[in-house]
């Protein structure tokens, strides 16, 4: 098969694309002959308007089917590929299920000041986020959501006694870098109190974060803007039931 | 309202009264522990109904640090509105504001009064709550006033619209576009997380995490500029919002003062769904739709919210036994039929045979449990999946289920549902697909009579079977400390697979149990009815 690919409407090589918009424009002639414009801009050429309609007296909303003029070169496509793999709660489920044969414990907190428990109880109540339940929601989680304000001795001292394997903290306030400070003061506290095989994973998360910092802030990951839960529960299936196994196979 | 519908499905009259009876008796257990408790946000509810609002330089409103005070100080078990208006009695404030700020410097110590003191103190309480009570019924009988000028939607079911900005400004040009493309409720999604929150929020907020902070000034400036939508469209434009989470009832409070027409109110989702402990919210919950009643406010209950998480076939009835239970504790709290939005979803998996056929037997199933309520009918969500040509075809025939068996209120499905928040042309296209269906077959409901041993009447005999075992069930479950067979039962996940124990959860320390002499003139009121 040849690397290079045009769309495909009803015939090879056609280049055929349906796309739909609105623009900020009265309906009339004239957004027609904008939404052209756009379409040309866009790679379509010839453009064709097949529907457009006023939404307000300020909007129209397009219908639009062109020829694209751009050819794609599937050889040039590179895919980041992230380095574990997102599963549904159900393949979750049975990958804990089958590679730990007991149930994952995840403490979660927001620590120092920080009231903010958005961010946590996004990723671990049931109602969740994005269109995705939480962990709650996965059977083979066991959750403890301590909430907001949780002191880092306490959340240290909860882990330990809830034989925690992951704990997730959650730091929204980013005056003065505190999302930060905080991060790696809880990370060096339960590096202190663990030995080091022994260790939950550590994953933080906030709008603020930037993904590069887990090293820097001592922790196994950092999450941020747009997270959703099934990421996070894919991350600690990887870390805790595929990866560890992995080790413990090879050593 | 319409006319009672004419019966679709061939229930056995017998059945139906025993699963009312038997909702009823698994409720009467809770509605003790209800009479038995009171909690922070009631006391601060009454406190607000007396005309407190506003907040410290922190952001703290004076409702949480007067009752805090006065918890400090003697405790909430007699109420607070005997130790209050004895200070206030005592001149030590000359109103509630400059009462609460003192308190919250420490400058004035509460008392519990007694003999004449106590009388006085209630007297005077009882004059300011009176107060507040008045304007709830000056707000219902604006409302009805409103509704006679400007007229009711003129199809069923009505048409609800979601807005969600976190900006109360931005909300407003949205709400207002909505109702001019059809409709008749809007709702304002609330900020992710205010639920958790054990205060409301103070003033016009223009931040929020996936919707807009619920506070008695957005309610105002939203309802005030819906009325203007009302008199441009000539149709009055009801508003919603949610009386749910921790201050479940300051929300309702300020809900009825400001004229919103209705509030999400079903503790179940708070239990289930945000962990709130189980007790404090079905106690907040009987206050909440008191004032709801008094308020003329139509609730809506979250049953759809089961069907996220359990499957929508099997966990059918428990839809149905939650509306049962819905049903009675919202009469049992004073709230007539027509007030009565129970809550029901299309969310079977559209690759599952005969699955619209099963929709609809689920949906006719309500309709004629509950012939006089405006039942809320709750587009799919599970099983949008991004393809969004396939989702507007499920939406239409969600809407087709809701023309057919004569939902009263319709939640408008986004084909971006799961892909982006409703855009302005997916809002469009929504409405345009659910004025397609009213208008194409709005009166085929008239034609449609399932056979008596079809597919649909058996499918709706099951669930109302299951329904009632799951109530004998409920009874059956002995929890010790309680005695409650429901909370035994949300403790062991038979709702939306998620379990939740009566003594866990959020918000059990702003739980208290009434003394004998416990007093609150805003209970008194609402109870006299």
């Amino acid at each position: 098969m040849s690397p290079i690919v045009r769309p495909y409407g009803d015939t090879t090589g056609d280049g055929m694309v349906q796309t739909s918009f609105t623009l900020p424009v009265p309906a009339g002639k004239l957004a027609d002959g904008a939404a052209v414009q756009l379409a040309n801009k866009m790679g379509l050429d010839p453009a064709m308007v097949a529907h457009s309609k006023a939404m307000g007296p300020d909007f129209t909303f397009f219908v639009v089917y062109g020829r694209a003029q751009h050819l794609v070169d599937t050889d040039a496509v590179t895919v980041v590929e992230r380095d574990y793999d997102l599963l549904s709660p159900k393949e979750a489920n049975l990958a804990i299920r089958k590679g730990l044969r007991r149930r994952l414990t995840v403490v979660g907190a927001c620590i120092g000041n920080d009231a903010h428990t958005v961010g946590i109880d996004a990723i671990l109540n049931i109602k969740g986020f994005a269109g995705e339940k939480g962990l709650e929601y996965y059977r083979e989680l066991r959750v403890v959501n301590l909430g907001a304000q949780v002191s880092v001795p306490g959340l240290v001292e909860r882990s330990l006694a809830e034989a925690a394997d992951a704990v997730l903290v959650s730091q929204v306030i980013t005056q003065r870098d505190a999302h930060l400070l905080n991060t790696m003061e809880m990370s060096a506290a339960f590096r202190e109190a663990y030995p080091d095989s022994r260790r939950p994973v550590l994953v933080v998360g906030g709008p603020r974060f930037d993904e590069q910092m887990a090293a820097e802030l001592g922790v196994d990951r950092v999450f941020s803007r747009g997270t959703t839960p099934a990421e996070v529960a894919s991350f600690l299936v990887h870390e805790l039931v595929t990866r560890r196994r992995a080790v413990r196979g090879a050593a | 309202m319409p006319a009672r519908p004419e019966p679709r499905l061939a229930l056995d009259p017998a059945k139906v009264r025993k699963a009312r009876r038997l909702a009823k008796r698994v409720g009467r257990p809770i509605v003790a522990l209800a009479q038995e408790h009171t909690t922070v946000s009631i006391e601060r509810a009454t406190l607000r109904m007396a005309g407190l609002s506003g907040a410290d330089p922190d952001g703290i409103p004076w409702a949480n640090r007067l009752l805090d005070t006065v918890r400090a100080d003697v405790g909430l078990d007699h109420g607070v509105a005997l130790p209050v208006w004895d200070a206030l009695v005592r001149g030590e404030a000359g109103d509630l504001a400059e009462l609460a700020g003192k308190a919250s410097v420490g400058s004035v110590r509460f008392r519990l009064p007694e003999g004449r003191d106590r009388v006085r103190a209630r007297a005077a309480a009882r004059k300011s709550v009176g107060a507040g009570i008045s304007r709830l019924d000056a707000s219902r009988r604006q409302r009805e006033r409103l509704v006679k000028k400007w007229g009711d939607p003129k199809q069923r079911p009505w048409i609800y619209l979601i807005v969600a900005t976190g900006d109360i400004y931005e909300d407003i040009g949205q709400a207002q576009a909505a109702a001019r493309g059809g409709a008749d409720v809007i709702a304002v999604i609330r900020s992710t997380g205010q639920s958790l929150l054990d205060f409301v929020p103070e003033g016009a907020t223009r931040e929020g995490y996936a919707g807009t902070y619920a506070t008695q000034e957005n309610f105002r400036l939203m309802r005030a500029a819906l009325d203007q939508s009302s008199a441009e469209l000539g149709r009055y434009v009801r508003l919603t919002n949610y009386a749910s989470g921790l201050c479940m009832p300051e929300i309702a409070t300020l809900a009825g003062l400001q004229r919103l027409d209705m509030m999400l109110n079903d503790s179940m989702y708070g239990i289930l769904f945000r962990d709130i402990n189980p007790v404090r919210t079905l106690v907040d919950q009987r206050f909440s739709r008191q004032v709801h009643a008094r308020a003329g406010i139509i609730i809506n209950t979250g049953e759809d919210n089961y069907l996220t998480t359990a499957d929508a076939i099997e966990a059918a009835h428990t839809v149905t036994v939650s509306q049962l239970l819905n049903e009675s504790f919202a009469k049992e709290a004073g709230l007539a039929d027509w007030q009565l939005g129970l809550g029901h979803a299309f969310e079977i998996d559209p690759d599952v045979p005969d699955s619209f056929r099963l929709e609809l037997a689920h949906a006719l199933l309500a309709r004629q449990l509950f012939p006089n309520a405006p039942l809320k009918w709750m587009p799919p969500t599970r099983h949008m999946t991004g393809d969004v040509f396939r989702g507007y075809l499920l939406d239409g025939f969600f809407n087709l289920v809701g023309a057919l068996t004569g939902q009263g209120i319709l939640l408008v499905g986004m084909m971006t549902e799961a892909v982006v928040t409703p855009w302005l042309s997916d809002r469009d296209l929504a409405l345009q697909n659910v004025r397609y269906v009213l208008n194409a077959c709005g009166g085929l409901s008239e034609d449609f009579h399932p056979p008596p041993d079809g597919f649909i009447n058996t499918r709706a005999r099951l669930v109302l079977d299951e329904s009632i075992d799951l109530l004998e069930r409920i009874l059956a479950h002995s929890e010790p400390t309680h005695g409650a067979g429901l909370l035994a039962a949300i403790a062991d996940g038979t709702f939306g697979l998620m379990k939740r124990p009566a003594d866990g959860g959020r918000g059990l320390d702003g739980v208290v149990r009434r003394a004998d002499d416990y007093a609150n003139p805003a209970i008194d009121a609402l109870e006299a009815e």
